[in-house]
């Protein structure tokens, strides 16, 4: 197992979003994140990344295993295709970037200002950066978002061939992304519907200015 | 390490970088002096050294919302989170960024702006070494400020009353070795006393904006 989670709880701001879960992820495999809007997606997927600490809970896995895919897309847009991947690929210790430029075709537009570009040129600037950390498990949180057909393929050869690699993937959609064998994962039945967040002040008086 | 140091340097150079941005508001600054306070030559010898402190201070305050606040909009600092990268070291960078960006240039325009004030001879290079000695410290307690309000939408005035009081120590001392200097006294214990401040902020301060971005981060 490269990622283990146990009984799992974790918060959005003041809110506990999800309870009880527990799942695992072994070498190879893609888990498919599946709930409503507002389900506790990408809060479950920050809580991975260790973002967010779970409330109670534990999650395994190696250290700095994780690469996370958040919904934003975390480009420069003052600085070129090519720059942003080498600011990446220096960041992660890794030397080469051709791989992530050939795999999302980015060649032709290697040495445009990411501001220039169309919101699905920045998502697949964005998934390429996946490949410049060297990571092995991949937290994706909607990745395919303004990208088209063509694109949302080419990402699934990308996914297919990093868990061809030994690498896992687990991915937050609501489309059918064509991988096969993966898993999916429902979060609804976990949603904590009205449980408070741990509060540290839940025990204390409540404050009257009698006291004073 | 040196990728996002070179990354926000390249960033602060390119257009929108909000690079020189604090360089002109000294500038301004320093030449509205005059007009407001009058061109008496002897008058403004006399509070050269402080006023040019003062000018510096300000205009690094004016950039400090920028250090953490685009990569928060963008995304960029979640993932930054992530990387290996411990964030202790990414808040040093940043600081180190903003001091290459805004201080020295101020410390270099400092003797230049000094004519403007008319400020004696003999007191430039204490200028020079207060601004050397001092403008560090306000940069890594800018980053800090700036750790703690990252996520406020236009918390550019929460984080300039967090930071002003925290800069009183650096003013005092930066622009007290300033002044002595102008008055031909010798200024070596605040000089050493804003160096001081320098290495005790670098040296504590990216913990706490470490710190402060792992809480904001949730």
């Amino acid at each position: 197992m490269v990622l283990t989670v146990t009984n799992l709880a974790c918060a959005r701001g003041p809110a506990q979003v999800l309870a009880g879960l527990s799942f695992s992820l072994k070498a190879g495999e893609a888990l498919i994140l599946r709930g409503p809007n507002g389900s506790g997606k990408t809060t479950l997927l920050r809580t991975l990344a260790g973002l967010t600490p779970p409330i109670t809970g534990t999650i395994t896995h190696a250290e700095g295993a994780i690469a996370y895919g958040a919904h934003a897309d975390g480009l420069k847009t003052q600085l070129t295709v090519a720059e942003n991947l080498t600011f990446w690929a220096n960041i992660f210790g890794v030397r080469d970037i051709s791989a992530a430029i050939t795999t999302f075709a980015l060649a032709p537009l290697a040495d445009r200002p990411a501001g220039e570009l169309s919101a699905g040129q920045k998502r697949r600037l964005s998934l390429a950066r996946l490949l410049v950390t060297g990571r092995p498990i991949w937290a994706l949180d909607e990745p395919t978002v303004s990208l088209d057909t063509e694109n949302t393929a080419r990402f699934a050869v990308a996914v297919n061939a990093h868990l061809a690699q030994g690498g896992s993937a687990i991915i937050a959609t609501h489309i059918d992304l064509g991988l096969p064998g993966a898993r999916s994962l429902e979060i609804t039945p976990f949603i904590a519907k009205g449980m408070p967040a741990h509060d540290p002040f839940a025990g204390a008086e409540p404050f009257s200015g009698a006291d004073l | 390490m040196i990728g996002l140091l070179k990354r926000d340097l390249t960033l602060a150079l390119r257009a929108g970088g909000g690079f020189g941005l604090s360089l002109a508001f000294f500038l301004i600054f320093t030449a509205l002096v005059p007009f407001g306070i009058g061109p008496e030559t002897g008058r403004l010898a006399e509070i050269a050294a402080g006023l040019l402190w003062h000018g510096a201070l300000l205009a690094c305050l004016l950039s400090l919302d920028r250090i953490f606040q685009l990569d928060w909009e963008d995304g960029t600092l979640d993932l930054i989170a992530t990387s290996p990268l411990p964030l202790e070291a990414a808040a040093a960078l940043k600081a180190l960024a903003h001091w290459l960006t805004t201080g020295l240039p101020l410390v270099a325009a400092a003797p230049i702006l000094g004519l403007l004030l008319n400020l004696p001879g003999p007191a430039n290079p204490w200028l020079v070494a207060s601004l050397l000695a001092g403008t560090p410290a306000l940069s890594a307690i800018g980053t800090f400020g700036a750790a703690l309000t990252v996520g406020i939408k236009r918390g550019g005035l929460l984080l300039s009353l967090l930071v002003l009081p925290l800069y009183v120590p650096t003013l005092i001392f930066g622009a007290l070795t300033a002044t002595r200097g102008a008055q031909g006294l010798d200024a070596t214990t605040p000089l050493v006393l804003t160096a001081g401040i320098t290495l005790g902020a670098c040296a504590i301060l990216p913990f706490a904006a470490a710190a402060a971005l792992r809480v904001n981060l949730r």
